[in-house]
């Protein structure tokens, strides 16, 4: 427990203290959605009927585009090392990693969603699940990618194949998430695929960490 | 930490790397108390030999048997890089490395004995290679572990340094740990030898 909060603690410090990994994310997030209105038209039914898909698939990219350098700079200066000949288990600061990452580059992206959502002419009813969507499904996008990422952290230029790795695995996610927006725009019930996202996060935080600890010890050369 | 039972077996140990046998046939005993230098030119394959000894590197030949089935309990590795983040600085680097590897000690004191006395809260993009190598050392001043694995511990350090650090793997030694580490150009004194040369491997005393 002390070495997660340890972990945890300079994981957070890492991150703040290089702003751009923080910003890039968010900044990715609000450009696409704000160029929509003007590519397409600004029609209002048109912009309430595309933006659970936008909203979703920006949110989608915005975290797939922040794991590419998750352990590389971990892995250049020799933390990786550090960390898998640890007494500690890997999982432990792989953990510490993931909730550091997502607490700086996935929760903003939720925080700032209604307001996105706004702009794309969302009924003010589907907000509430916008939020709660990106909410449970930002976390779940987030480790699924580290999983691609601790796999081709050896890789030079990894990015595009973890973007092949990864976005098979996103699609229940997008699905699900985008539909919940979907249908609390049309104001049905949202309850049961909200489940379906939660059950989806909670199989990837009981077993995403685990796949993430293999896949740094694969690219260590095990 | 340390005790007598400390022990490093290799039997028949091989490995090959890119269709060239970097090593083959590597038998030997490592017993608590004692110091290994492996040498060899580069690309001989010391580094490989490490991370195969400490778990990182997992295709080889041949048998690798610690004393005891939790032995990366007892384990400090330094690996060919320093392990050092730029953006923390040399307090926060040796404390997460700390919490890491279990191990306690007081850091400040750890960082004053390799002479980072006042660095403690400069940003480690602002040391030199030499400095930062230094942060990394500082664990050896710490809580002593049962076995040192140390990859080329030397590199980029000034001649005090190097008296310093030869002296604090000597009392290491003699306190009852394993003591292993490569480096090509100086030969140590009173250590047991490993020479990896042209696909073999030969102890030389």
């Amino acid at each position: 427990m002390n070495a997660f909060r340890a972990a945890l603690g300079r994981e957070l410090l890492v991150l703040w203290r290089s702003p751009a990994e923080i910003i890039n994310p968010l900044f990715f997030f609000v450009m696409v959605i704000s160029l929509f209105p003007l590519a397409i038209s600004p029609k209002p039914e048109l912009l309430a009927t595309v933006a659970p898909g936008v909203l979703w698939v920006a949110a989608l990219l915005a975290v797939m585009l922040s794991l590419d350098g998750l352990f590389r700079r971990d892995q250049e200066s020799g933390v990786l090392d550090m960390l898998l000949t640890a007494p500690v288990m890997p999982v432990v600061p792989v953990l510490a990693k993931l909730l550091a990452h997502w607490l700086l580059t996935g929760l903003p992206l939720v925080l700032i969603s209604p307001l996105l959502g706004h702009m794309l002419q969302l009924p003010d009813a589907a907000l509430g699940t916008v939020m709660l969507s990106l909410l449970l499904g930002t976390p779940a996008l987030t480790i699924v990618g580290a999983i691609g990422a601790a796999l081709t952290v050896g890789l030079n230029r990894g990015g595009i194949l973890l973007a092949v790795l990864v976005l098979p695995l996103y699609i229940p996610v997008l699905i699900f998430g985008a539909g919940a927006v979907s249908a609390a725009a049309g104001g049905a019930n949202v309850d049961g695929i909200l489940a379906i996202l939660g059950a989806l996060l909670a199989l990837t935080i009981s077993l995403g960490p685990l796949a993430v600890s293999a896949g740094l010890k694969i690219s260590s050369g095990n | 930490m340390s005790d007598s039972s400390t022990r490093l077996e290799l039997v028949q140990l091989g490995c090959e790397r890119d269709d060239r046998m970097l090593f083959s046939g590597l038998s030997l005993t490592a017993r608590a108390g004692e110091i290994w230098q492996i040498t060899g030119a580069n690309g001989a394959g010391k580094t490989t030999l490490l991370r195969i000894l400490v778990g990182l590197h997992g295709f080889f030949e041949g048998e690798r048997r610690w004393w005891k089935p939790q032995w990366q309990q007892d384990l400090l590795y330094l690996g060919h890089q320093p392990g050092v983040r730029e953006e923390l600085n040399p307090l926060e680097n040796l404390r997460y490395a700390c919490a890491l590897s279990d191990q306690a000690g007081d850091p400040m004191a750890a960082l004053a004995a390799v002479g980072l006395r006042g660095f403690e809260d400069v940003p480690a993009a602002h040391l030199s290679a030499g400095q930062k190598r230094r942060v990394a050392l500082a664990r050896l001043w710490l809580e002593r572990k049962a076995v040192w694995v140390l990859d080329e511990p030397y590199t980029a350090i000034d001649q005090d340094g190097v008296a310093q650090l030869d002296a604090q793997m000597q009392q290491a030694a003699e306190a009852g740990s394993l003591v292993i580490y490569t480096s090509h150009h100086r030969v140590g004194e009173g250590v047991q030898r490993l020479h990896l040369e042209n696909g073999r491997a030969e102890v030389l005393s």
